[in-house]
């Protein structure tokens, strides 16, 4: 498995620290529900997944990857600070 | 179909002409009191314990594809109760338990080979872990032995003991650990299931679930729609699909890990064999096969295969272990796909939608749990109250915080177990 760093270039997994799904992050107010969902709960589909991998052994960058689970082909990558997915910038 | 001594004599003596399947194949009949979706080891196990054991027969079983063609086929064999937390604790003690009377139960041959599991450790820490987790096991009720360097070195004088940067100090030892025939329990639960009246329906993908008014009506299915009054989820890795028809989504991501199988060689590796730096299980198949794995791959995947890195790193860590097996062949290698929750323990629990039950985040070791978790969960379906083994495997602690079972003590977070 090979990914493309935006940054980078195409680079082996090995390079690459996986963090899970790519989620919208709550605001901090927003209640144990959302943070459950957010923190534990999962759609976990096979099939093309939304993931945040971390370019830790490149760049440093964290990455939103499009990835098929079930075939592991690399479908987008796009630096994941310009995902809007929230949090402190 | 029975077996006796004088069975095998017989078919022996006349070409083995007179063995007939073990089960039936029925068409799913239009209702059933309980459906369990997932013949894989705990599917089966629960089908067999809610018969055997609750009088509960009008039960059917769905598989997507055939019997023991899952996790239950293809995993590491192992079998343990050497867990250290209130909750996973009193559970493998009590599927332990069922393991040793397993085969008297079934009448069927699982090949239960207690040749006990030694945890080695390499540094003081890991021995003040070892220590504890010991005394935790005793204070259970099942055993658990401090070895040191010289006491594995009689049991295992093949072990690269010098290594170093991981020499073995010692080892936490427990007997009754060791491995049994993965097929064979299918197989053995299959039949016992099938003689107690279950129809075990293979080729049975569930394509939706019913739920009138928030409780579960049955179930559809490529082969037509069965109703039932309850429902009982047992799907592993594919847990978040099943349970998506339903509404639900789990704290579960389904990861990849892999496991090895070397050529047959001779006897050599007697006993089941853990390594603590850098994480690896080894033991040899009856067949001869060394037959080993280490760490999940650690990204989301239902590829049944996995990468590279991982294959290197496990075969790195084989050989700083056992220095011996760089002479054998690697014969193949899979993966399996695995239910992870965030604090690595399983969910037996009522879910959220009456007379719908989950059984899932088996993590990497739902094979040793496989007749604890048919038993319990056969007592959850039946008395709709926990088992007393199985009182803390809920579903809500991940929203609450409270009685979570973080094992490994790295943080009740994905991708952390």
């Amino acid at each position: 498995m090979r990914i493309t760093c935006p940054i980078c270039g195409e680079r082996d997994r090995r390079e690459f620290t996986y963090r899970g799904a790519a989620l919208p992050r709550p605001a901090e107010d927003a209640g144990l529900d959302a943070w459950h969902r957010y923190v534990n709960l999962r759609e976990n589909p096979a099939g093309p997944l939304d993931e945040l991998w971390y370019h830790e052994m490149g760049c440093g960058a964290w990455l939103k990857v499009r990835r098929n689970t079930a075939t592991h082909e690399v479908l987008e990558v796009s630096l994941a600070s310009e995902a809007g997915l929230g949090g402190a910038a | 179909m029975r077996f006796s001594g004088w069975r095998v004599l017989k078919e022996g003596l006349t070409g083995n002409k007179g063995w007939r399947p073990h089960w039936r194949d029925p068409d799913p009949k239009r209702e059933y009191d309980v459906i369990i979706i997932g013949g894989g080891g705990h599917g089966l196990a629960t089908a067999y314990y809610l018969a055997a054991e609750h009088g509960i027969t009008n039960v059917a079983v769905l598989e997507r594809g055939y019997i023991g063609g899952g996790n239950v086929g293809r995993n590491t064999t192992i079998v343990r109760a050497n867990y250290y937390l209130p909750g996973n604790s009193e559970f493998y003690s009590h599927s332990l338990r069922l393991w040793e009377s397993l085969e008297q139960e079934l009448n069927y041959n699982a090949m239960m080979s207690q040749r006990g599991i030694l945890n080695l450790f390499h540094n003081d820490g890991q021995r003040d872990a070892i220590v504890r987790r010991g005394n935790s096991i005793i204070n259970q009720g099942d055993d658990a032995e401090l070895l040191d360097r010289e006491g594995v070195r009689r049991m295992a004088p093949y072990l690269n003991f010098d290594n170093n940067r991981f020499p073995i100090m010692g080892a936490l030892l427990q007997r009754r650990a060791g491995t049994a025939r993965h097929d064979a329990v299918a197989w053995g639960f299959a039949r016992g299931a099938d003689m107690r009246g279950v129809d075990l329906i293979q080729n049975c993908e569930v394509t939706g679930i019913d739920v009138e008014n928030g409780r579960v009506t049955g179930v559809q299915t490529v082969r037509g729609p069965i109703r039932a009054k309850k429902v009982a989820l047992a799907a592993a890795g594919r847990s978040g699909q099943v349970a998506a028809m339903a509404g639900l989504t789990l704290p579960i991501e389904s990861h990849v890990l892999q496991a090895f199988v070397s050529e047959g060689v001779k006897p050599l590796i007697d006993h089941v064999i853990t390594f603590a730096e850098g994480h690896l299980y080894i033991s040899q198949s009856d067949k001869g096969g060394l037959v080993f794995g280490s760490y999940l791959d650690f990204y989301s995947s239902y590829a049944a295969r996995g990468n590279l890195p991982m294959v290197e790193h496990t075969m790195e860590t084989c050989m700083a272990m056992v220095p011996a097996v760089g002479k054998a062949r690697l014969l193949r290698s899979w993966g399996g796909i695995m239910d992870m929750t965030p604090d690595g323990s399983p969910i037996i629990d009522h879910s959220p939608i009456d007379g719908l039950y989950l059984n899932c985040g088996w993590c990497y070791g739902g094979f040793k749990a496989t007749p604890g978790s048919g038993n319990v969960y056969a007592h959850l379906i039946a008395t709709d109250r926990p088992h007393g083994a199985a009182t803390r495997f809920k579903l809500d602690r991940f929203r609450s915080g409270i009685g979570l079972m973080d094992e490994e003590g790295t943080g009740a977070q994905h991708n952390l177990h």
